[in-house]
């Protein structure tokens, strides 16, 4: 009796708002961190009292790819790495709406890498959230741009002998406004640096660290997610507009985490703006 | 402000012609990277777009310029892109997406001699196929394909019509020949202008489906924006335009995708006959091509040969019976291209067995001579 009466006075979850409640249950795993990373975004867009009509939601393909679809906005699922050069095209043609991108490593910095530059060389303005899983999960394990050497996935069997990106290295060195670095165990704080970076203007980037207990992380015996995520504990550090080149990225020493970069640069559909505004006066 | 629609006479390329026809269609937004022999429509973008209160942006390759493309489109402006065949070949990808989330795009390929790098400053005619079928998968797109600087103009416009208002990604297939040829162009007054926007709900936001099709099988289309707050998927989706992967959601998704096309093929098709009623050997021509072949024509009808010249202007759908009028009486097919045999197996697939199609093949950045064309006509006609 009690179970019940207590169960029938508690509120809806207070994201719900912000989800297409209609396409739950999710795809995702349990103990996955894409789940980590929505919630904390949703939160964010609470705390925000976002406008939702001027956002698009954008990912491409891949397990995180599958995040535009869970959000009750305007969103769309491009092809594999393409959601960047599409946030382009949205923000370009119609500059009030933010586009946030929402997707995996692999995506944004195999198949779609020099979009994810070249959007922050312009300083298109956006938010680029990126789980990074450290393999390929959606078609089953495989290494690609951020699986560390020696790992063992699919693909790499006898362990990884290519050199992984530094993702916040990346971002910072190709001019995005705004760069930091979380683990899928710091909601919290992943939820305020998205809140920051979605108040700015410009090219702005997060990379989630994020368990994948399905694939990486059961390849390489991590352990269940909940051990991942007391692994990120342990060897995390916060080091706040500490050097990105820096920020180390090791699964058996440490992990750097923070807010990196946050700059000011004129952004470009502004730009764009200011240039057309003269030249139909006819400076 | 300067004029978007620049009303008069000019002497001008047919790629100018083309960057001046989708302006006056109404595009305002341009992503594109060079490449010759398209490059002066994105220099007259550049130019033009900004002082218009339109958007240029310049991407890093052609598959981020149709993928901008698309985002443009689903944000509400009339959008467009402009390549050749290499940027064609990365842009494949993208016009997959765009067929499939049903996106309003133009696109024009100004063909020049490949495969691969090929030729870059030649004229060539080798892209018809590559349009039809470049991406994977079921899918219909519309082909255009202009013979001079005014079509370059007008095809232009109807492009953007038909990609409004069937939702689907329209290409002006033009040659190097079109794109560089200068000749007059007269641009009428916006008023004379038939210009086609794509249908927006007419229901509240709740009641929106946007993936459900009207009687014409086309869905009305919300934009970014708007409050629709709408969902779009490459994937296999129902009418909410949610991801479903069983074989009933494929089977009401693809055909529909070919049928608006296909089935709407009488409004879309388009094609032009000259002297065929009492033709006893049909030309088939088209672009560049077709201005040789009728001078041809005109040089063998002067010699007294019972023969007339059947151009499609629209490739795809492809002018079926329009076709089928034109080579009534023919006891021969002739197909001249500019290239090592495309549209003619298109021809042969109509005509049939029911008289003998010949190909007039070229594979060299330049035209045949009307010569050269009356020779070969005379050769097979024997
Ligand atoms: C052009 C193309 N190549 C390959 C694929 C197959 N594919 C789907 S998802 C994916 C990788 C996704 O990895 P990531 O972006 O890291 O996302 P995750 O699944 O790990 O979240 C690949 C290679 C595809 N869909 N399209
Ligand atoms: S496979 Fe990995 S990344 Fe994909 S949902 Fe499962 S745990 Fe998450
Ligand atoms: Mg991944």
């Amino acid at each position: 009796m009690t179970e019940t009466s207590r169960i029938s006075t508690i509120e809806e979850h207070p994201i719900l708002e912000y989800i297409r409640r209609d396409r739950l249950p999710h795809i995702f795993c349990s103990a996955c961190g894409i789940g980590t990373v929505l919630q904390s975004f949703a939160t964010a867009l609470r705390s925000l009292n976002y406008d939702m009509d001027n956002m698009v939601i954008i990912s491409g393909i891949g397990c995180t790819g599958r995040a535009s679809g869970y959000f009750a906005a305007d969103s769309y699922h491009t092809t594999h790495g393409r959601a960047i050069a599409f946030a382009t095209g949205v923000k370009v043609a119609n500059p009030k709406l933010k586009p946030v991108v929402i997707s995996g490593d692999g995506d944004l910095f195999a198949i779609g890498g020099n979009h994810f530059i070249h959007a922050a060389r312009r300083n298109v303005d956006m938010l680029v959230l990126c789980v990074n899983n450290f393999n390929y999960g959606m078609t089953g394990g495989q290494m690609g741009p951020t699986t560390p050497v020696s790992a063992i996935t699919v693909t790499s069997p006898d362990g990884n002998i290519e050199h992984p990106f530094n993702l916040v290295s990346v971002a910072a060195a190709s001019g995005a406004v705004f760069v930091a670095r979380w683990t899928a165990l710091h909601a919290r704080r992943l939820t305020k640096s998205i809140e920051k970076a979605l108040q700015k203007k410009g090219f702005t980037f997060i990379e989630v660290v994020s368990p994948c207990p399905t694939l990486y992380d059961r390849y390489n015996r991590h352990g269940t997610g909940l051990e991942v995520m007391k692994k990120y504990r342990e060897i995390s550090v916060i080091r706040n507009f500490s050097d990105p080149m820096q920020a180390e990225i090791d699964y058996r020493t440490r992990i750097v985490c923070g807010e990196f970069v946050d700059s000011e640069k004129p952004e470009f559909s502004d730009l764009l703006e200011e240039h057309g505004k003269k030249l139909q006066k006819g400076d | 402000m300067e004029k978007p629609i620049l009303t008069g006479e000019m002497f001008t390329q047919g790629d100018i012609a083309a960057a001046e026809g989708a302006l006056a269609a109404g595009c305002r937004f341009f992503a594109g990277y060079p490449i010759t022999p398209a490059t002066e429509i994105a220099e007259r973008m550049a130019y033009r777009l900004p002082r218009i209160g339109g958007r240029y942006i310049q991407m890093e390759d052609e598959i981020a310029s149709c993928t901008a493309v698309v985002g443009a489109s689903y944000s509400g402006l009339k959008a467009m892109t402009a390549t050749s065949g290499p940027g064609v070949s990365l842009m494949n990808e993208t016009i997959g997406l765009a067929a499939m989330t049903e996106a309003p795009m133009v696109l024009v390929n100004v063909m020049r001699g490949g495969p691969s790098t090929g030729q870059p400053t030649e004229a060539s005619q080798s892209d018809i196929m590559q349009a039809k079928w470049g991406s994977h998968g079921d899918y219909e797109i519309i082909a255009l394909i202009p013979s001079s600087v005014q079509e370059m103009f007008d095809l232009t416009i109807r492009a953007f019509n038909l990609s409004e208002q069937y939702r689907v990604p329209t290409f002006v297939l033009a040659d190097e020949i079109i794109g560089h040829m200068r000749e007059r162009l007269i641009i009428p007054p916006e008023d004379e202008l038939e210009i086609i926007n794509r249908k927006k709900p007419t229901v509240p936001p709740e009641e929106y489906l946007p993936f459900k099709p009207e009687t014409d099988l086309v869905p009305p289309m919300a934009t970014f924006g708007e409050g629709y707050h709408f969902y779009a998927t490459g994937l296999t989706h129902d009418q909410k335009g949610y991801p479903v992967m069983t074989d009933e959601a494929q089977l009401a998704l693809v055909p529909r995708l070919c049928d608006k096309i296909r089935k709407n093929a009488d409004k879309i098709t388009q094609a032009e006959s000259t002297e065929t009623e009492d033709a006893e050997i049909l030309l088939v021509a088209y672009g560049g091509e077709a201005r040789t072949a009728m001078r041809a024509v005109k040089d063998a009808r002067a010699e007294g040969m019972k023969i007339g010249l059947f151009r499609p202007i629209s490739v795809w759908p492809f002018p079926k019976d329009q076709l089928k009028d034109a080579a009534a009486n023919a006891q021969q097919v002739i197909v001249a291209e500019l290239n090592y045999g495309q549209l003619v197996g298109e021809v042969e697939r109509i005509i049939r067995n029911e008289v003998p199609v010949h190909f007039i093949p070229r594979v060299c950045g330049t035209p045949h001579t009307p010569d050269e064309l009356m020779k070969e006509i005379r050769r097979r006609i024997k």
